[in-house]
């Protein structure tokens, strides 16, 4: 059974709530339109449809777009390699959805480096502490407003940061800004 | 239970965990009853830096994410932004087979290192100046291919770097006769060595849903029975062409890991001996056959076509100034690396660089499982299973 067969068996039990499977370089994606039934939908995917295996969770930063996030999970078949990308979006202000822990237990990490990288929390996560940063780092580093340099922050005689001086780095321009200053971030003074 | 509980901090500093990671451990006398992991010491920012740089300008920090295997990083993230592109059947014949000896040779050098610094934790030694020998050998092999030995940075969007130089063909054969010797020597020394088999059977069990629950890959998803080897399961480069076997484990203990590692590198000489009788062009490269794709707007143009022609200088400037154009889209792909699944998920607003770069590390994954893992096992037990997990905190934290 192919990936597509898969992803219009889910379609048909959620109906309207998922959009269309579309294809892209052979992979297929489902769009997922309420995030608070995320996890009954992987559940279904595990239990109905043999989806064994979470290969990863993603998240993206939308910057300037409604919903800011998105969401999305590699669900593997382990018996005959099939895949299916699950996405799923989570505005600004609420910033929260249900966690998957129940589903597949790997996704405790994940879950935790999403809330680490770009503050979007997991309810009903049990332990949603930072990973990869320390308790107590105020910032969300992967969000498309915290700048590339770093902001400087102090945890009393623990740790602090200080922005990098990013000197010749090999960082490109980006197309479309009027100027170098525009087009470089590597110049660019971030908002303290 | 009869005393109360002690905190142990164990790491971040501490040989057994091979690098910078730190458990909470809380024991109740030898025993421990409760693990929690601390990851993080080595993060570097990996993915936002991605966002901000062209695709090729990344390659170096692939070679920092698991720097035991370099090469085998480099060709998982020229793949994942060649699927991007859509010109991962356009890959020249002779490119992949270049390609596929990069990887094996990684994952024997990885497991090398693996095996002997798991011998190491346990007082075996020997094992790990063994193995360190021949690490050496496959350095220098890296060395004559890349012109580094360490980071190699050798993919690019599109082939590889340079063409394999003459003669390097004939030292991977060279190589491979050696290595084999002292993979049998290792074996003396510890696949019936009581000491070992006391300290490493039925230590560590990992059962085969716990394995899938927990996202495992490579050797230790394998160890615990798992059939599933991304190079059989989702064939990439030449590997449909190549004949081996994936070893399995039955138990999923930590002499099971160490068994799967040792045949996986048999397996991977088998493999490389393949890749050189089949290497199209032949050693040497008399017939000229292409290392690159045929594509100026992906793939650097030869550098006296730049000074000479009109179209190459153009094209040179627009790769090395704004990158290759990508299309917009998203892809995940999957790498069977030495220490598991090394995944890239790339979202494209189109341009030179990533919108989004989610690594997919291994070794994160790998780890996670520990606070299930250790809770009831010796304090002398988790060398052996750190050991046997076989991470690399670099990739681990990014």
């Amino acid at each position: 059974m192919s990936a597509l067969d898969l992803a219009n068996q889910l379609k048909a039990k959620f109906g309207d709530v998922l959009s269309e499977p579309a294809e892209f370089r052979g992979e297929i994606t489902i769009q997922l339109a309420d995030a608070e039934r995320i996890a009954e939908v992987c559940e279904f995917a595990r239990k109905e449809l043999g989806f064994d295996y979470l290969v990863d969770i993603s998240s993206l930063d939308n910057y300037g777009e409604d919903p800011r996030w998105t969401l999305i999970y590699h669900l593997r078949r382990l018996a005959d390699s099939c895949e299916l990308r699950l996405k799923t979006g989570v505005s600004e202000e609420k910033s929260e959805l249900p966690t998957i822990i129940g589903v597949w237990r790997t996704a405790n990490w994940h879950e935790r480096e999403i809330y680490d990288m770009m503050g979007i929390r997991f309810r009903g996560h049990p332990n949603l502490r930072r990973i990869l940063m320390w308790e107590g780092y105020p910032y969300f580093p992967l969000r498309k407003d915290f700048p590339l340099a770093g902001k400087p922050t102090v945890v009393p005689e623990v740790t602090f940061t200080k922005t990098a001086p990013l000197e010749g780095g090999p960082f490109v321009t980006v197309p479309g800004g009027k100027d170098a200053i525009e087009r470089e971030p590597r110049v660019r003074t971030p908002e303290v | 239970m009869q005393g109360e509980k002690m905190v142990l901090n164990m790491g971040p500093s501490h040989p057994a965990t091979h690098g910078v990671l730190r458990i909470v451990l809380e024991l109740d006398g030898e025993i421990i009853t409760k693990a929690d992991p601390d990851v993080g010491y080595l993060h570097r920012g990996d993915e936002k830096i991605a966002e901000n740089m062209t695709y090729t300008q990344f390659i170096p920090y692939t070679d920092r994410l698991d720097y035991l295997a370099p090469l085998a990083n480099n060709v998982a993230y020229a793949l994942a932004v060649e699927k991007l592109l859509g010109i991962e059947k356009n890959l020249p014949p002779r490119c992949q087979y270049i390609r596929v000896m990069c990887c094996e040779l990684a994952r024997i050098s990885s497991h090398l290192l693996g095996l002997g610094a798991f011998g190491l934790d346990l007082g075996a030694i020997t094992v790990f100046l063994l193995t360190f020998t021949e690490r050496e050998k496959i350095y220098n092999l890296c060395e004559s291919l890349t012109g580094a030995r360490f980071t190699t940075s050798y993919t690019r969007i599109g082939g590889v770097s340079r063409d394999a130089p003459p003669g390097w063909c004939d030292a991977v054969r060279k190589f491979l006769n050696e290595v084999v010797v002292n993979i049998a020597e290792m074996e003396t020394l510890l696949t019936r060595n009581r000491i070992w088999v006391d300290r490493t059977r039925d230590v560590g069990v990992i059962s085969k849903a716990d394995a899938i629950d927990y996202g495992l890959s490579g050797p230790n998803l394998r160890a615990s029975g798992v059939d599933y080897d991304l190079r059989k399961a989702q064939p990439y480069l030449c590997y449909p062409d190549l004949q081996f076997d994936v070893p399995l484990g039955s138990v999923g203990d930590c002499y099971d890991r160490y068994l799967v590692r040792m045949e996986e590198m048999r397996q991977s000489v088998r493999i490389l001996h393949q890749c050189l009788d089949k290497i199209p062009g032949g050693f040497d490269n008399q017939a000229k056959e292409p290392v690159n794709v045929a594509d100026g707007k992906i793939v650097l143009p030869a550098k006296d076509r730049v000074m000479s022609s009109m179209e190459e200088l153009i094209h040179q400037f627009m790769l090395v100034t704004q990158g290759m154009n990508v299309p917009p889209g998203e892809i995940y792909f999957g790498h069977e690396n030495p220490k598991g699944e090394l995944g890239f998920y790339i979202n494209s607003r189109g341009g030179g660089t990533p919108y989004r770069m989610k690594i997919r590390s291994p070794s994160f994954v790998n780890l996670s499982i520990l606070s299930r893992l250790l809770p009831g096992h010796m304090m002398s037990d988790i060398t052996a299973i750190l050991g046997s997990l076989d991470f690399v905190m670099g990739e681990c934290d990014r």
